[in-house]
Order: structure tokens, then sequence, then C-alpha cells
């Protein structure tokens, strides 16, 4: 733990009837960081959330967030985190510009700023000609723009943003990624939880892995990654005789042991990619002769971290109700 | 960025001040109920009960009834509205309870709780609400009233007293609204318990018929409960007659249920809300 810590969590339990929702969650989010708490459905993600931003409390354990103990300063809490959660809490029969006004104001702004950061917040959200609607009739991006909006009114430190793209649209999914990406861009601290493992990698500095309630595993993209191996260069050759040339060239590039497979006329091996890797692998090939038929350097995604953490893939539910990988274009785990 | 950011909680924290707090709370329940009137145009449904119900009510006890209900001293008519006001303004107070179960059933209430609001002001803002709704309430029942032949003589004074009572009454009444509402689970039970205890309250009471014809029984509930007190000083307030001791109860009554009913709806609004 450092001084600059703006959320610690330290051993959260909480128990919802025969559901123990978490069993001692620990962690903590520097100053100004993005830190992702990922894990699948039931993973405990929303109740932490609730606990750090006072609209829960824990059976044991501590929080304390912006330097208050969520428990015994709730209010000095709420006055510097701002929360958009999994389902926009919006009043369906307000406006889109009458909702902020309102968050505005029980901030206690004036009435004149409250006005004007509103009608600011809808521009930079580009909801300006769906401020004058009512939200009702809103779509389901235009909704979490407008929760996200919502949760900045006051313009807090800290930000805890759950699921934010939980049920959205690819294309609603990429543009709320950049909206979130350029509100932080400013210094806050934002804590997001997500199901999807290429959220975390794109948004997130450090990525807290959580399952059953507890944090399995911690670290930076790349370092989770590591851990199921790092990256792979595969190329498959078009003639099988020549992979024992080709065995010795790759090895020339790679970081480990080379692996081949005559049936496939298939090499692995494992290398640190860098810039232009694979255009040098396949003109050294080319040098020796070797006709390659297809090149891949295989970056393994968070699903294979998660695989690897806990056995299991991170499954999630669609909204029709499949399970389906989260990840179909997943490659095959090194 | 915030500055005061350090680990494992500061151990004081300079909360606002009472007064401050007071301010703070009434701001947020205007805040509240600003939204809330806010919702009557774009849902003109939620007005009927303030508008087309009580007109409907007038005009069939005065041209069902009013034929066939003597009463001592003045026309039905003149008995009669004291008696709609007193229960419409009872059926507007159920709205408060109806409108938070609805609030309970959606996000929102968890946008109200993150806020650094006052947690009251959630529940306040409703029953002020109400309060406005019952005042419309009685202007259209006044107007529909003098014209089907309502025609009070009470001094300014009078109706002054009289409305006071009516209106505290129905805010005092929206407190057992809410409280209702936090017991239920859904909008619509609320509905369903309000209507199961507001009609026996309103039958049951000099409303729309003298007490004196009621056997001993039901008599004895009739004349000491709430409904009839307000009734009665309210009726001989607008008829410029004394109301006698029927004022002071019907205060006391509105007072002894606020007292009762407004810290239980804002505690069993606490503990709904703290999951």
């Amino acid at each position: 733990m450092t001084a600059t810590s703006a959320i610690v969590a330290e051993g959260l339990e909480k128990r919802f009837g025969a559901t123990q929702a978490l069993r001692g969650l620990d962690f903590t989010v520097p100053e100004g960081t993005i830190v992702a708490v990922l894990g699948p459905n039931g993973a405990g993600k929303t109740t932490a959330v609730r606990i750090l931003t006072t609209l829960t409390k824990p059976d044991a354990g501590q929080a304390v967030v912006a330097g208050y103990d969520v428990v015994r300063y709730p209010e000095e809490v709420r006055q510097r985190v701002g929360l958009a959660g999994q389902y926009a809490a919006l009043d369906e029969l307000l406006t889109g510009q009458e909702n902020l006004e309102m968050i505005g104001r029980l901030y206690h702004l004036p009435r004149q700023v409250a006005r004007r950061r509103a009608q600011e917040l809808l521009e930079r959200f580009d909801l300006v000609e769906a401020g004058s609607r009512i939200v009702k009739g809103y779509s389901g991006g235009m909704r979490r723009r407008l929760d996200l909006a919502a949760s900045l009114v006051a313009a807090p430190p800290i930000l805890f943003l759950d699921e934010p793209t939980t049920g959205l649209d690819p294309r609603s999914r990429l543009s709320m990624w950049d909206l979130i990406a350029e509100l932080v861009a400013g210094g806050t601290t934002l804590l997001l939880t997500t199901q999807y493992l290429e959220e975390a990698d794109r948004l997130a500095d450090d990525i807290v892995v959580i399952d059953h309630g507890r944090v399995i595993a911690r670290g930076t993209a790349a370092e989770l990654k590591a851990r199921v191996g790092g990256e792979h260069l595969e190329v498959i050759v078009s003639v099988g005789s020549e992979l024992p040339v080709a065995a010795r060239v790759l090895s020339g590039f790679g970081v480990g042991a080379v692996r081949m497979d005559t049936e496939s006329r298939r090499i692995s091996v494992p290398v640190t990619a860098t810039q232009g890797l694979l255009t040098r692998v396949v003109r050294a090939l080319d040098e020796e002769g070797v006709q390659v038929d297809e090149a891949i350097l295989n970056r393994p995604t968070l699903d294979d971290v998660f695989l690897a953490l806990t056995g299991r893939t991170a499954t999630v539910e669609t909204e029709n109700g499949e399970r389906t990988e989260d990840n179909p274009n997943r490659m095959e785990a090194a | 960025m915030s500055t005061q950011v350090n680990v494992l909680g500061r151990e004081t924290a300079a909360g606002p001040s009472f007064g401050d707090r007071l301010k703070w709370g009434v701001s947020d329940a205007l805040t509240m109920m600003g939204r809330n009137l806010r919702h009557i145009p774009r849902t003109p449904e939620l007005l009927l009960d303030v508008t087309v119900q009580p007109i409907i009510f007038v005009v069939l006890f005065r041209y069902v009834f009013g034929g066939a209900i003597a009463v001592e001293g003045t026309s039905y008519i003149n008995y009669l509205m004291a008696g709609i006001f007193v229960q419409t303004i009872m059926f507007a107070a159920m709205t408060s309870g109806i409108g938070l179960a609805f609030d309970l059933s959606k996000g929102i209430i968890d946008r109200f709780r993150s806020l650094p609001m006052s947690r009251a002001a959630v529940v306040t803002g409703r029953t002020l609400t109400d309060l406005l709704r019952g005042i419309l309430a009685s202007l259209v029942m006044l107007g529909v009233g003098l014209a089907v032949g309502f025609r009070p003589d009470g001094d300014v004074g009078g109706w002054l007293a009289g409305f006071g009572l009516l209106l505290l009454f129905g805010f005092a009444f929206s407190w057992v609204g809410v409280t209702v509402g936090m017991l239920a689970r859904t909008p619509e039970a609320v509905q369903a318990f309000m209507f199961v205890a507001i009609f026996p309250l309103t039958f049951a009471s000099s409303a729309f018929v003298p007490t004196e014809t009621m056997p001993s029984w039901l008599r004895a509930f009739a004349e000491n409960q709430p409904m009839t007190q307000t009734v009665d000083a309210l009726r001989a307030y607008v008829l410029g007659q004394s109301p006698g001791s029927a004022a002071w109860q019907a205060l006391a009554w509105s007072i002894g249920i606020l007292v009762v009913f407004f810290p239980l709806a804002v505690t069993l609004y606490q503990k709904r809300t703290a999951h």
C-alpha cells in the first residue's frame, strides 16, 4: 500500500442469504490509475462496487475511498465518487437535460451552474439533440452515455463504472471505450468492472482478476498474459520436407524450444514480439528457400489467462440467454 | 484531482452543521418535488384521482343520494362537500406510497443513494408533491361543488382554518401511504391495501351521512376516527359554524399521525434501501 491509494479494499466479505458474494476481497487502486476488476458473472464485481460506493455495507473487512472509510463516512465518500451502474440509473420520464440538472441540484450546485454543467455534458456525450427528449425513448447506447454523464456531474476525482458496456452492440461499445479513455485522460481514478477481457486490456493500467469473491490474480495485461507463456510465432510451411530448415531458422528468433508438427506442417516457437518481427522471419525463411503458407504471431488473450488461472473459461450470458465463449476469435492457447 | 487521499481512513470528518443539513434537506426535497411535478404532464393519468374522480363523486352523491338523504339545517350538497374534500385528499395521499414503491423497483434509487443528498428528501419530495396535488384537487372540487349547488357561507378565516386542517390531514396521511409503500413489495400491492383501508374509513364516518343512524358499535368507531373529526371541523368552518372540539381533535389526529408515521416511513425507507 502506498500513500496515494484512492481506493483500498481489505478483506471485504459480504453474504446475501446463502450466497457468499465476497470472501475476503483485497485490492488497492493507486490515485490517477485505471484498474479493471475482471471476472465472470457472479464473481462479486457489482457487490464490490456497491460497497465501495456506500450502497451496501460489508459484513466484514474495511474499505477506504478518497481517504474515507465507506462505512463510517459515507457522505464524505459520496461527495468524491461518481457511479455509473450496470443498469442505467435514470429517470425515464425526465429529459436528458432534466436528469443531469436534477443530479447537479442534488450535489447542491447552484441552479445556473447545474444547468450549464448539464449542457456541457450533453455536448461532450453527443446528446445535445436528445437532451430535450424524455429518456424513455432513448436507445441502450444513449442511456449508457447519459448515465455516464450523470456520474460526472460533480466532476468526481474517483469514478466507478460497473460493466459500462454490458449489453451494448459492438459499435456502441467502441464509442463507449473512446469516451471512457478520453474522460480519464485528465487524471481521474477509475475502477471499472467488466466481464469482457478485451475491455480490461484496452482500458486499464492494471487488472484485478476476481472469481468467487476473491482476487485470484493481479497485474498489467502484459504480466497476466506472460503467465500463459507469452507470445508464440506459428508458421505453416508449404512442403513438409522443409520443416527442419524452417525450424533452424525459427530457433534463431525464438526464446524457447521449437515445436514441430509434421502432419500439419506447423512450427511453433515462443518469441518476444518486436516491431517487424514477422517480416524478418518470413524474409529469413525465403532466403533459405522455404515457402510459407501461414505465419501468425499468436498473442494470448485474457481469456487464456482466465483459463490458466481457474481451469475454466470466462463464459458470459448473452442477452438471449445462451452461454457463449466471451471471445469467439480466441486463438489456441499455447 | 483530489488532494486529500491517504490510506485507511481519517479519524475525523468535519461533517456539515445542523443548519446546513436542514438547508440542504429542504433544497433536496424541493428538487425531488420538482422531479415529481415534471412527471405529471408526461403521465397525465396520474392526475385522474385528483380531478375526474372527485368530480364523479360530487356529481354522483349530489344527484344519486342527495334526494334520499336529509340532513339537518342545510342542503345535502353543503353537507357532502367537506366529506368529498377529505376523501379526495386521502386518495391523493396514496400516490406517495405508490410512487415510492415504483421508484424502488427502478435503478434510479441507486443513483439517489450514491449522491450526497438528504436520505429523507426522496420521501419528503413525494409527500410535498401530494400536498400540491391535494390543493389542486380541492380547487377542482370547489369549482364542481359550486356548479352543482354548494353554497358555503363561512368567512375567510373559517375557510383558511378549514383548508389548513384539510391539507395537514392529507400531508399526514401521505406518510401513512409511504409507510405502506415501504412495507409492500409492489406498487399494485400499495394500491390494493390503501383501497381496502380508505373505503371503511370514508364510509364509516360523517363524510357522506350523519353518524346518528349507524348502529352503536359502528357509530362508536365512526365518531372517533380521524376522518370524521377532520370532516366535521372542515364542514363547520366552511358553513360558517363553530367546529367546537372537532377542530382540536382533527389537529391532534393529524399531528399524531405525523409524529408516528414520519419517522416510521423514513426508517423503513432507509432499511428498505440499505441492502
